[in-house]
């Protein structure tokens, strides 16, 4: 067989690769470096509107009056709308699937009717010829509100005492209890117990392009284009046809470039609906950018929990048991289509996930609070999951007095153990945490920091070491989404086309968000086919010319997206062998494809170009055999199905000096080692991993969405949410462990979410290592001065 | 957000200005750097613009007799590069290095930044550590008033309708004297959190109070003990938190040579 | 009311109409039709509108139109085409310092402006001079790298 048939990763084969696993530029990365972008806002089109939407002042009020006389009469308004306006148009929907049991959230509609439940929440839309006039129009708005009671606390929300949404009858969207049993015998057998209660604060994504969409309405022929920074056209096309009642096929949903989304920009936003729908309502094409200060009122927020966590070991230093009940806080609805209650599912399925013990009991519940929406956000559940996990494992490591990194190497499941069923019931094809673990302490230099460490110690030079072990949901199957009813692909397509010249066009349902996809794309189908990278074009992000598939999420482009064009490629390789074959009058076996030309299998031999076998098969098919149709355009689709999600693993680790007068953080150096399978661009890997460490970093330091007790977000602008700026970065080494997944030809496991997983564990490990000779430790997520220096009792 | 409608004027001479800033909803733009976010979030709505950065009289800055006079209309990048500033005024030189990021130096100005009186700001600190005097004109005459007296409280100055900060003057540092300042921000060019703009035997403190906060250098606990008790809380650090970072800051200055 | 402003864009002379409220990237944006500046906080603080206005770098939502008048404004269009920022703009290619691209027009002006004026900066102080400059994607190392490139290859 030949390099085209066997799998990436076939034992025993030396197998020629092309392009995957070299760090070549991206070639999209060119137009943007450029100021050449296509972000919904740069779109011009004719009789464009603008919409800005009126927003509730208030945590919880009921909408006594809203009063548009006086804004209508400002100039360049053209319409001014209440939620009933728009629910004639848009159809409200509720956030809940079928495989959460009990999972509930009420109807919810693009801008509220009766009752506004967090501040933020639009009430009014204001349709204008700029936005500035809809803005000016926006200020003339008369409401009159009736405050309502405001649940803001978990606590207090999960105890009932005020209830959001009464017909509901409680706070509680959703809640899960798992256990293997035995897990209190294991906690009496134990020589060593700890426990410690984490909380996380509740922050969010802040892409850099706001949420943007731009919906432009053909009442001719009843069909809607819809300009849309989104993560997921086809789910979107799927969502806006059956709430705005527009046949399926007659949405379009274009996906341009995307200014960053992290999660962000994969949900169903009111705003964005009831822009869809004024586009249908007034027939022309209206445009919606969300202000920065909107996007921190509006975009979902993500994490706030508070968990607390126990865990048994022996005195040999082996784990046997976790115990953990988690408490979240969603706002007032759960996002729709995926459901708010992710991440705390996520939450019970990966605590303690790198670890070989057999007993673990979760408790997780979701409740409702009057703030802003939260769902998810880049490695949803994961952070949670690692810090706990991973701080309790150092806590049992001190109090055994056992070396971090040790008792880690002693119960991590063993590289040989798999496949292996995780005690939560998830299950892991082949992972690698002992090889992950042994690269990471040689690449760090761990003894030498850590005897540095002990010195710097003498002259009051507080240094600390923070490991963070990590596993991670990648390439997702069906058991996700779809079995809970959500419409929401989980395979995904790629067509191939040879053109006439010899290039190759690959059009995928996978989209573009800057993560490189469009360039490994481009990777995968040059080395699949046989040509040079230039050669290659990639189309994302369009409902109306790629095959249907999910789009970007949950680290699965590269896993899913890449075999659909690796597979797709492979078959059209072996499509034009066929015409090769034909005009040669040679066997197809004997012909292979390499260096933009057909050539001889064995010699190499150079035996027709790339373009004239496109000439040939385009333009003279009729000097090919009578019974021969050559198909140059191919498509194959690919789903995950043997396991639920293709389970990833790495380990990361921070080196922090703590200014114990200060409380400052000063982070000198990161370290991630990351197993992600298959690595097709070795460059572009390593820029997920440090975004993706920096992100985290945000939420160990930086980042929280502050509310006042009353509901009202009190940073929501840049100046006062604080997010990590290029001068307190440190340098962050990436490496890599290569297991491929068997599932796929390409062997690629994803790598989004893997940087922001676990360095927020990492950071709070090594600023407890640094806290340690003062017997103090902090647990509440983001380490501000102030909470360490009230860890340190100096204020 | 788009700014609120606003009327705009660049006079070219001063009397042209006083006589547009008659307007009691007039507002004075300068760099412009924290009045134009105000306008974009219509956090300010002004009727009129008053743009004097056209104003040849209030710009540059000069070696006087006893003091370094900066024109109101400098910016932080012209002061950051001056060789008078550093060499007279060391500690403005120190200070103007914490102001924000380059984009922002180019177009604030000193006059702006000690006209908003922005608490947590650098200049207004040194200006009062440094016993610096600022030249305040109105369409007849000129005053100049001590640091000390010219902020009032909270984004509130001496200023009065009608006039305008054309300068201000810094007593030229002499051999002998120490200069530090110091500040702490969780992000390099934040705002900060504390600061610490000490001058031989004035200690001055931004963030901790609506305006800058003098204590006068006894012993490191006598001095320490003037901290004002109850400084007002941000976002992220309480009263205590400001108050034990001001007694940092306050230590380390005391013991840098 | 609005002011008639004149000002030299990219090298060409352009003469528009302007509300005073109007900012200057919304302005280039909207009038000039210049979309590579994007507006990401119109607050000043994330650095995705830095623009060069007579020479030097500026945030241009902080920026009215109308003063501008008579300015000399550059963005990364007309950097681009003189190839002033060729260098940096290969060496972020190459490095891979964008990802979604939304805050590298910005960037890159910041960038060009410490190499401007910095004989040979350091690490940290090229570090300190993005500062001002948001990117949520890149974590910012392969920026510093690229700069770095451009700052030791060229002198």
């Amino acid at each position: 067989m030949g390099r085209a048939e066997l799998p990436l990763h076939a034992p025993g084969t030396k197998l020629e690769r092309g392009y995957i696993g070299r760090s070549v530029p991206r070639p999209n990365a060119k137009r943007l470096l450029q100021g050449r972008g296509a972000y919904v806002d740069d779109l011009r089109l004719p009789r464009l509107a603008h919409v800005v939407f009126y927003r509730s002042p208030h945590a919880h009020a009921r909408i006594k009056k809203l009063q548009f006389e006086k804004s209508l009469k400002c100039e360049g308004v053209i319409g001014i709308f209440s939620g009933k306006d728009i629910s004639q148009y848009c159809t409200p929907w509720v956030g809940v699937l079928a495989h959460l049991k009990g999972i509930k959230s009420p109807p919810q509609h693009a801008v509220a009717i009766d009752r506004a439940c967090w501040q933020g929440e639009a009430v009014a839309a204001v349709v204008a010829e700029t936005r500035a006039q809809a803005e000016d129009a926006l200020g003339l708005i008369e409401v009159q509100w009736e405050e309502l009671p405001v649940v803001m606390d978990m606590e207090a929300s999960l105890s009932g005492k005020e209830v959001i949404h009464k017909e509901l009858g409680d706070n509680i969207c959703f809640a899960r209890a798992h256990d293997t049993g035995g897990v209190d015998e294991a906690f009496a057998r134990a020589d060593v117990v700890v426990e410690e209660t984490f909380e996380f604060g509740r922050h969010t994504g802040v892409c850099l392009e706001t949420r943007s969409i731009l919906a432009d309405y053909n009442a001719a022929e009843h069909s809607l284009t819809v300009y849309h920074s989104t993560q997921a056209p086809h789910m979107m096309q799927d969502i806006f046809s059956r709430h705005l009642d527009i046949p399926e096929a007659s949405v379009r949903v274009i996906a341009r470039d995307v200014g960053g989304s992290f999660g962000i920009k994969v949900h169903v936003y009111p705003d964005e609906m009831a822009t869809a729908a004024l586009s249908v309502m007034l027939r022309r094409p209206v445009k919606f950018v969300a202000d920065r200060l909107e996007s921190f009122a509006t975009d979902i927020h993500a994490r706030e929990h508070k968990v607390k966590i126990r865990l048994a070991a022996t005195r040999a230093g082996e784990i046997l048991a976790f115990d953990l009940d988690d408490l979240t806080a969603i706002g007032p609805y759960s996002v729709y289509p995926r459901t708010s209650g992710i991440e705390g599912n996520q939450v019970v399925n990966l605590t303690g996930g790198p670890y070989k013990h057999q007993k673990y009991r979760a408790k997780l519940n979701v409740v409702f609070t009057n703030k802003n929406v939260t769902c998810q956000y880049r490695a949803v559940g994961h952070p949670i999951a690692v810090a706990l996990t991973e701080g309790i494992v150092d806590k049992a490591a001190a109090k055994l007095g056992m070396d971090p990194a040790e008792f880690r190497r002693r119960n991590l499941i063993a590289d040989e153990a798999y496949p292996y069923t995780f005690p939560s019931g998830v299950k892991f094809e082949k992972l690698s945490h002992h090889k992950c673990l042994n690269l990471l302490l040689e690449k760090m230099h761990y003894q030498e920091l850590r005897q540095e460490q002990i010195q710097l110690r003498e002259k009051n030079i507080f240094r600390g070491i923070g490991l963070a072990a990590m596993i991670e949901v990648t390439n997702p199957s069906p058991a996700f989404y779809g079995v809970g009813g959500a419409r929401i692909s989980a395979q995904d397509g790629a067509t191939l086309r040879l053109e006439p010249t010899g290039m190759v066009t690959v059009m995928c349902s996978v989209t573009e968000q800057g993560q490189g996809t469009e360039g490994i794309f481009a990777q995968i189908a040059a080395s699949a086919v046989g040509v040079s990278l230039d050669k290659v074009r990639v189309i994302t992000g369009d409902t109306a010319t790629t095959p249907y598939g999910g789009g970007t999420w949950a680290s699965r482009g590269a896993g899913i997206g890449g075999e659909a064009v690796l597979q797709s490629g492979r078959a059209l390789r072996s499509n034009m062998l066929d015409i090769a074959a034909a005009i040669l009058q040679l066997d197809k076996n004997e012909l292979d494809i390499a260096d933009d030309s057909v050539v001889h299998r064995v010699t190499q031999e150079k035996k027709l170009p790339l373009e004239e076998l496109g000439r040939v098969a385009y333009f003279r098919p009729d000097t090919l055999p009578m019974d021969f149709q050559a198909e140059l355009t191919v498509t194959r689709h690919y789903t995950p199905r043997q396991y639920g999600f293709t389970f990833t693993n790495g380990i990361q680790a921070s080196l922090v000096e703590v200014d114990v007068d200060t409380g400052f953080v000063k982070l000198l150096k990161h370290w991630c080692v990351e197993d992600s399978g298959t690595v097709i661009n070795p460059m572009l890997v390593d820029e997920q991993l440090r975004g993706g460490v920096v992100q985290g970093i945000g939420a160990a330091l930086y980042e929280e969405c502050l509310y006042s007790p009353e509901g009202q977000l009190l940073n929501g602008n840049m100046a006062d949410y604080l997010v990590p700026m290029a001068a307190e970065m440190p340098d962050i080494v990436c490496a890599h462990v290569e297991t491929p997944t068997l599932q796929s030809q390409l062997g690629a496991k994803g790598v989004g979410e893997a940087g922001t997983a676990g360095a927020p564990g990492a950071v709070m490990n090594a600023i407890n290592d640094a806290l340690a000779p003062l017997n103090v430790r902090v647990t509440a997520m983001p380490f501000t001065p102030e909470r360490i220096l009230k860890a340190l009792a100096k204020v | 957000m788009k700014a609120a409608a606003f009327a705009y004027l660049k006079p070219a001479s001063l009397p042209e200005a006083f006589a547009a800033l008659v307007n009691p909803h007039a507002k004075v733009l300068a760099g412009g750097q924290s009045l134009i976010p105000a306008l974009n979030m219509r956090l300010s709505s002004p009727e009129l613009l008053v743009d004097i950065t056209g104003l040849p009289d209030l710009a540059g800055i000069s070696l006087q007799a006893h003091s370094i006079k900066i024109g109101a209309l400098t910016t932080h990048a012209q002061i950051e590069a001056c060789e008078l500033v550093r060499k007279h005024v060391p500690l403005l030189a120190q200070a103007v290095r914490h102001v924000a990021h380059a984009a922002i130096r180019n177009r604030g100005t000193i006059g702006g930044s000690l006209a908003l009186a922005d608490p947590a700001a650098e200049y207004p600190a040194c200006a009062v550590a440094l016993d610096s005097v600022l030249v305040i004109r109105n369409k007849a005459t000129e005053r100049r008033v001590k640091a000390e007296r010219f902020f009032k409280g909270l984004f509130e100055t001496d200023l009065k309708q009608g006039e305008l900060l054309v300068a201000v003057e810094f007593p030229l540092a002499k051999a002998g004297d120490k200069s530090v300042f110091l500040e702490l921000t969780r992000r390099h060019g934040d705002y900060a959190i504390v600061g610490l703009a000490a001058h031989n035997e004035r200690m001055v403190f931004l963030g901790l109070d609506s305006k800058p906060v003098l204590l006068q250098k006894k012993t490191l606990r006598q001095t320490k003990d003037q901290l004002p008790r109850n400084p007002p809380a941000d976002l992220y650090h309480s009263s205590a938190t400001k108050r034990h970072l001001a007694g940092v800051l306050l230590e380390r200055a005391w013991n840098t040579p | 009311m609005e002011h008639s402003i004149t000002l030299v864009v990219n090298g060409t002379k352009v003469s528009r109409q302007v509300e005073p409220r109007e900012h200057l990237i919304d302005f280039l944006r909207e009038k000039i039709g210049l979309t590579g500046s994007h507006a990401g906080c119109e607050h000043g603080v994330c650095g995705a509108c830095t623009l060069r206005v007579d020479g030097q770098i500026v945030r241009g939502c902080l920026m009215l139109a109308v003063q501008a008048n008579g300015c000399r404004v550059d963005t990364v269009e007309g950097l681009s085409d003189s190839k002033e920022i060729a260098k940096l703009q290969k060496a972020f290619h190459e490095h891979n310092a964008l990802q979604c691209g939304f805050c590298t027009p910005g960037m890159l002006l910041a960038a060009q402006d410490l190499i401007l004026q910095s004989e040979k900066p350091t690490r940290e102080e090229i570090r300190n001079h993005i500062s001002g400059n948001y990117c949520r994607c890149t974590g910012y190392q392969a920026i510093v790298d690229a700069i770095e490139e451009v700052v030791n290859g060229s002198r």
